[in-house]
């Protein structure tokens, strides 16, 4: 179905017949209905100084199936590239369309009662686990028009649950493949992870569509309770034709630990916010993203942790280069609420501007509601530095080639993070066609 | 003679318009150590970087030749290619490029293409002299500088001096902020370079890196220009009596650039 205005055509039958044929529970159809009903009367969300009015939301194509696999050998190279397919027992889950092509999940963690599996999978057998989570404590259904339209329109993506006590050492690996050019992604990534668990969940997304408008509406929620860890790393790689909206929220409870570790390399228009409750005493997120604008590109980055338990720790790092006339809004917030005693708030926005045309803007800001804190913030938006260039130069390394390692340096926080080594070289590699 | 000869003649710089150098002369051959000695502020270290080609630095007038082409016409990376070297006196901190990372593709950056240095091979040698400056092993893995202590910088710019092996190097107050015993590692590593091709410009206000690196030419810079020279016995005589002879003997009454006679 491909609809023309920025209304869309989507009505209440539509939604709950799309809900009924996948035999979704009903809360979840009522939730679709609900969020459907309220979203024409929402605002569309407000990205500090960029207009998106503009934006399309509205074309694309809702359904689009994609083919199953038997092998990851049937894989093209370059979904493969982003795994170790020599790997047995993989943890892995690729969603091809709105179709999922492949999910493997090892018999060890199966056993101690791990759920790694699409969300629809999720719904039919695990539907009370998700439903005390889906969109209750980290994204609501109503902040605007489209976390409204993402709760109607939901349509792919994975839930991950990790019981207490257990430790995963692998990571676990989702991939989103937009093969079809016009489909839209309204995904939905739910983490839970109890009581002193630990997890590493590492996502790609990736599309080629240049010409083809569609749209990604991106909602992700980490659940990290008591003294668990969360990893959560990813590389986004849409392609020019898609406007993406992304939340990516993290929910830390005492002494809980999330870090997230973000590749946002899309090449299309890009709202991007990455926001981590720091709940319970002693909890700590670490937020680093990093990005390369092109073209005519406009993005809009927001991290923010907000501080509500007492000895928290945030920590947001936020890395961009920029490139012929992109541009870009990094916007870095740390908040601490009144009782959050004793807490943390640091944060860093650096952004590269390679060219006369590219435009970058780096906004920090902390809101600071206790007194008994530490905060700070560091801004900057610049050159590369010529006298760094002299250095590597002096050494005999030609400039194209400084200049290379100079920004491969700036955006390492990020790669270096990401655990699995495909999906390191997959952005490293990014990265580098992005830039030259 | 063996090694390459750099030649400077009558060398004028200016730094953001002001007039630093005014005609240095200076040859040093493969073989030879010079070391260029004078007070702070006589513009040893800006013919140290004007040399190199720092951005910073405008060159108004003279020349500079290894071994007859033209540096002047060359950029940093080629004269680096040619053979010239300069450990900074303030070397840059780079993030996220790791000190071996970098190394290597320094040390590739002079070889051709597909005779890239073999891995191995690499990393023994450069074991082999982190072991020779007393580095802690994991700077190695460290980002370039990043960090680093000051005479931790120093041994770095001298652990690239003893990779890359360049025929002509100039070491920029590589002595500053070195106690006693760095000073002495340091000294080690840059004289097991000598050989009779290998051409060294030592640049320092403080005799004493010279008791360990004996030159075979000492030259004294004031107001922008070499205003003697001399063999190892003039480094001995400016440590006892200090500079004020010289400016007698020149009638100089300040030494520092933008002071005329």
């Amino acid at each position: 179905m491909t609809v023309e205005t920025q209304q869309l055509p989507f009505d209440k039958q539509y939604v709950s017949q799309f809900s009924e044929k996948r035999n979704e529970p009903k809360w979840m159809t009522d939730l679709r209905v609900n969020a459907l009903e309220q979203a024409d009367a929402l605002p569309m969300p407000k990205p500090d100084k960029t207009k998106i009015d503009k934006w399309n939301f509205s074309r694309f194509k809702h359904e689009a199936q994609g083919q199953t696999i038997s092998s990851l050998e049937e894989l093209p190279q370059k979904i493969q590239s982003f795994l170790d397919i020599e790997k047995k027992d993989q943890n892995l889950v690729i969603q091809r369309n709105h179709t999922v092509a492949y999910s493997s999940l090892s018999q060890d963690l199966k056993d101690k009662g791990v759920v790694f599996t699409d969300i629809f999978t999720a719904l039919s057998e695990h539907s009370e686990l998700v439903q005390k989570y889906y969109m209750t404590d980290g994204v609501m259904v109503d902040e605007n028009r489209l976390t409204a339209l993402h709760a109607a329109l939901m349509n792919g993506g994975v839930f991950v649950y990790v019981p207490k006590n257990v430790v995963i050492e692998e990571p676990i690996q989702s991939i989103f493949w937009q093969e079809d050019d016009e489909a839209a992604l309204y995904n939905h990534i739910l983490v839970v992870a109890e009581e002193g668990s630990s997890v590493t969940y590492v996502e790609n997304y990736i599309s080629d569509n240049e010409a083809e408008e569609t749209v990604a509406n991106i909602v992700t929620e980490v659940i990290a309770k008591g003294n668990a860890k969360v990893s959560f790393g990813a590389v986004d790689n849409f392609a020019k034709g898609t406007t993406t909206y992304v939340n990516r929220r993290g929910v830390a409870e005492r002494d809980a630990q999330i870090q997230w570790a973000l590749g946002q390399m899309n090449d299309g228009n890009t709202v991007s916010e990455n926001v981590t409750y720091l709940m319970g005493d002693g909890a700590h997120a670490n937020a680093k993203t990093v990005t390369v604008g092109r073209g005519e590109q406009k993005q809009n980055f927001t991290a923010k942790i907000v501080h509500y338990g007492k000895d928290t720790d945030g920590y947001i790092l936020q890395h961009g280069v920029m490139k012929e006339s992109a541009s870009s809004i990094f916007n870095g917030i740390g908040k601490i609420e009144n009782g959050a005693s004793k807490s943390n708030a640091e944060q860093e926005s650096r952004v590269l501007m390679l060219s006369d045309k590219a435009r970058g803007d780096a906004n920090p800001i902390l809101l600071i509601e206790e007194d008994d804190v530490t905060a700070g913030h560091a801004a900057s938006v610049g050159r590369v530095d010529p006298v760094q260039l002299y250095y590597l130069m002096s050494r005999g390394i030609p400039q194209h080639e400084a200049e290379r390692l100079v920004i491969h340096g700036f955006l390492a926080p990020v790669v270096n993070q990401l655990p699995i080594e495909a999906v390191k070289n997959q952005l490293r590699d990014v990265i580098e066609r992005k830039v030259y | 003679m063996a090694g390459s000869t750099l030649e400077i003649k009558d060398l004028h710089v200016e730094i953001e318009g002001k007039q630093i150098l005014k005609g240095v002369n200076l040859t040093i051959n493969g073989g030879e150590f010079h070391a260029v000695m004078g007070p702070n502020g006589t513009g040893k270290s800006t013919l140290a970087s004007a040399i190199m080609g720092h951005p910073k630095y405008e060159i108004t007038g003279g020349s500079i030749h290894l071994d007859g082409k033209d540096v002047l016409e060359m950029e940093v990376d080629e004269r680096a290619q040619a053979g010239l070297f300069l450990a900074m006196q303030y070397p840059s901190e780079i993030s996220g490029v790791t000190n071996s990372d970098f190394l290597r593709s320094s040390i590739n950056s002079r070889r051709e293409e597909g005779d890239e240095i073999n891995l191995m091979k690499f990393i023994k040698e450069m074991d082999g002299n982190m072991d020779e400056l007393e580095m802690d092993k994991n700077m190695a893995q460290r980002y370039l500088n990043e960090g680093f202590s000051g005479g931790e910088k120093k041994r770095n710019e001298i652990l690239q001096l003893m990779m890359l092996k360049p025929e002509i190097a100039i070491l920029d107050e590589i002595d500053s902020g070195l106690d006693i015993d760095a000073l002495k590692v340091v000294s080690k590593g840059i004289n097991k370079m000598r050989d009779e091709a290998f051409g060294c410009l030592i640049i320092t206000h403080y005799q004493r890196l010279l008791d360990y690196i004996t030159p075979d030419k000492v030259h004294v810079m004031m107001q922008g220009r070499v205003v003697k020279s001399g063999g190892p016995e003039l480094a001995k005589r400016l440590e006892e009596e200090g500079y004020d002879w010289i400016k007698q003997e020149l009638g100089i009454e300040d030494e520092t650039v933008g002071q005329e006679a």
